[in-house]
């Protein structure tokens, strides 16, 4: 592949990809999908280096401090101010940037970083939103011969209206059929700290979520968060079912050769 | 208030392995959400009446204490007495005051959740008055001397063939033989044991869904009628309220009715809504001689100008309780207080204390949907995350959870370190993962491999890594 600089487009939005926390420790293959998917579309995408986690452990743990601290960090390492946009294989990330990052700095000794944070927000986006909304891209070109069924995530659905994306870029897929659950706006009890200070509880919500992706019928659940997925895909593996997991980026990427979560990796 | 969610993590873990409870939630769950959803699709104008009634609650709160001297003159002037009651004490205080000077002996209740919170059916007994709860589903529970589990539908941990076996133990009057297989048939067996009841009750004493300063009222709503029997057949009716309760006028009433049924049972209106202002007056063919109000603050004149001020504008439909799914999974008891629910894991920590009620804060996933369905938007995650802040203030929270937290905070605004960390991390977790793609029991962490497997990091490195090398795969 040729160095970035020498086919760069000047007229080509400039995307920084904010990995995430979890897709860059569990899920490398989503972040690149999502980098590739953003490719396709048309766009300049940079990684910014500096990057590490959008701060939501310490915001949900009720650490404003550090949820602030943390916040200043990403506004910094995210560079807005060299791109166009902030793109992130996550809504539940995406929308505590968009959502949060302006409140948590809305006071702060250095009299810029509210204007920035405040930027950062507007400019942020999950990645099917961005794609759809914002560059009005559908040009789907995978194809994948599989039943699938797709887990709207809390903070996708609700903080940021994200339903109807994922499905119109899905709906390009060649040979995928998509089926709904019973109860798609239920949690998955995720919920970050939550799954382990209540595994009882969390562990219930999760298996009746199996459940319901099972009576699908589908043979692969796809999610547009790491999180919801990586408890998802475990509850799938522990009960021993053959239904798969996968970010919803990587069917979108045709990029389903290797392993799904939580597969062996030389399953293939 | 009294308060036991200090054990919620142990009621929430029994309640989970409950498999009657579960059945009963799962039944609860899918017929509240149904009726609710057809009943909002059927109102084009839901969302702009969930403005409204917002806007009329948040404007009341901003100024309370007008539309309560308000409400108290309209009283006075209908010729009923209006009682200030600062704590939950001084409210049972009240009440008995009332019953005694009125030498009551036998008192129906109508259902109130207020009353629950305050204890008053134990500072009753405490006091040698009979009370006797009308509403079936907290007659049942009476019998059981048990906390309602819902705050609309208070038995609804109750399987019909557990009431049948608990009015075979205490209804001995009638024949031991009798069939009580029907739902028809308990029903009947109340209505005869509670209609007795209501035509020998010297006091009556019934909550409010709101008070109206215009005009003095309080207005109620069941689907029994149980609460207009309770207010019109004693010689005294006593309504206790809190103080968030009021409105400033009939018309704002009217759109916060439109809301309610809606939000709870997915009715149009309730079966039954009375408005009770002052005593029977000379031309009125029944109605009591004696109307009491007692406006409870127990906690909630704190909560003005506070963060948690919107709370004070719930008005119980129990949208919020229906749609959670932690309440869901584990039910009302389990919360260790009155107000279960996203509502009540907000509401409790105000009224009881955070170190009493902290856990349930943190009992759950900030999804949302409460939020969503709240007929008065009140911002349940938020205020949920928002004692959370204050466990962290006064620090409450474990101290292993806050070594966690500070040593990820160090590691997060350092990407050297943290690159280390996640590599570290990486590593770890593939070697305990062998050739699998998932990890079943890890050492520490332990409770999320309780149960479920927590899938393992792609072999490869991290994408920051592999991105810098340039190596996708």
């Amino acid at each position: 592949m040729p160095p970035a600089a020498e086919t760069a487009d000047t007229t080509a939005p400039h995307v920084a990809l904010f990995v995430t926390c979890l897709a860059d420790l569990f899920r490398p293959s989503a972040a690149f999908a999502a980098l590739r998917l953003l490719e396709q579309a048309g766009c300049r995408v940079t990684v910014p280096p500096r990057q590490t986690c959008c701060g939501q452990p310490a915001f949900t743990s009720g650490d404003r401090d550090a949820a602030r601290d943390q916040a200043q960090h990403m506004v910094e390492a995210l560079e807005a101010e060299m791109v166009d946009y902030v793109v992130a294989p996550s809504g539940s990330c995406a929308s505590h940037i968009r959502n949060h990052y302006p409140a948590l700095l809305r006071t702060h000794p250095d009299p810029e970083m509210p204007k920035r944070a405040r930027h950062l927000a507007r400019k942020t986006y999950e990645l099917t939103a961005f794609l759809v909304d914002v560059l009005g891209w559908t040009d789907v070109t995978a194809r994948l011969d599989a039943t699938v069924t797709y887990h709207d995530t809390c903070s996708g659905l609700r903080e940021l209206g994200i339903h109807a994306q994922p499905r119109a870029l899905l709906a390009k897929v060649q040979g995928l059929e998509l089926r709904e659950v019973s109860a798609p706006e239920e949690c998955c009890g995720f919920g970050g700290a939550f799954a382990v200070k209540y595994p009882d509880i969390s562990g219930s919500m999760v298996s009746d979520k199996v459940k319901d992706i099972e009576a699908t019928g589908a043979s692969l659940v796809l999610g547009g968060d790491m999180g919801c997925l990586l408890n998802i895909a475990g509850m799938l593996k522990r009960q021993g079912s053959t239904v798969q997991a996968r970010h919803v980026a990587e069917v979108l990427a045709g990029a389903t050769d290797g392993p799904a979560i939580g597969e062996d990796p030389d399953s293939r | 208030m009294h308060v036991t969610s200090r054990e919620f993590g142990s009621n929430a873990r029994a309640a989970v392995a409950d498999a009657n409870l579960r059945q009963s939630l799962a039944t609860m769950k899918t017929g509240f959400r149904a009726r609710r959803a057809e009943a909002v699709a059927a109102l084009p104008e839901f969302e702009a009446l969930r403005d409204a009634g917002k806007a009329i609650k948040d404007h009341t709160l901003t100024h309370l204490d007008h539309y309560l001297e308000r409400f108290e003159a309209k009283v006075t002037e209908s010729g009923g007495h209006v009682h200030w009651a600062g704590d939950a004490e001084a409210a049972c205080r009240t009440v008995i005051g009332i019953c005694r000077a009125h030498g009551a002996r036998l008192v129906t209740k109508g259902k109130s959740m207020v009353t629950e919170e305050i204890g008053l059916n134990a500072a009753l007994e405490k006091n040698d008055i009979d009370s006797v709860e009308t509403d079936l589903g907290e007659y049942i529970i009476q019998l059981r001397k048990e906390q309602p589990s819902h705050i609309i539908a208070p038995a609804i941990h109750v399987r019909k063939a557990e009431v049948a076996d608990l009015f075979r133990e205490h209804h001995l009057e009638f024949d031991a033989g009798r069939p009580l297989d029907e739902p028809r048939a308990l029903l009947d067996e109340a209505r005869t044991v509670l209609r007795e009841r209501f035509l020998s009750a010297d006091v009556g004493i019934t909550g409010a869904n709101m008070l109206v300063a215009e005009t003095g009222s309080a207005v109620i709503v069941t689907n029994e009628g149980n609460a207009d029997l309770t207010q019109l057949l004693p010689r005294v009716h006593v309504v206790v309220a809190s103080i968030d309760k009021v409105v400033p006028a009939l018309d704002d009433a009217a759109t916060i009715l439109r809301l309610l049924a809606r939000s709870a049972t997915g009715q149009v209106m309730s079966t039954y809504t009375t408005l009770a202002t002052g005593p029977r007056r000379a031309d009125d063919a029944d109605g009591p001689e004696h109307f009491h109000v007692v406006l409870v603050d127990n906690g909630r004149s704190r909560l003005l100008g506070s963060p948690f001020q919107d709370v004070l504008r719930c008005i119980r439909c129990a949208a919020c309780i229906n749609h959670c799914p932690i309440y869901g999974a584990v039910g009302g008891h389990a919360y260790g207080s009155v107000y279960p629910g996203p509502i009540g894991s907000v509401l409790t920590p105000a009224l009881s204390s955070v170190e009493e009620a902290g856990s349930l804060p943190n009992a759950s996933t900030l999804c949302g949907r409460c939020e969503a369905v709240c007929p008065m938007k009140i911002p349940l995650p938020r205020m949920l995350r928002q004692w959370r802040e204050e466990e962290v203030d006064r620090n409450l929270t474990p101290e292993s959870a806050r070594q966690a937290l500070g040593l990820w905070a160090f590691a997060a605004r350092r990407p050297a370190v943290y690159r280390f960390g996640t590599a570290m991390a990486g590593r770890l977790l593939r070697l305990m993962a062998g050739r699998r793609g998932r990890v079943r029991r890890l050492p520490f962490a332990g409770a999320w491999t309780r149960v479920r497997d927590l899938p393992a990091p792609e072999p490869g490195g991290s994408f920051m890594s592999r991105y810098k090398s340039g190596k996708e795969q």
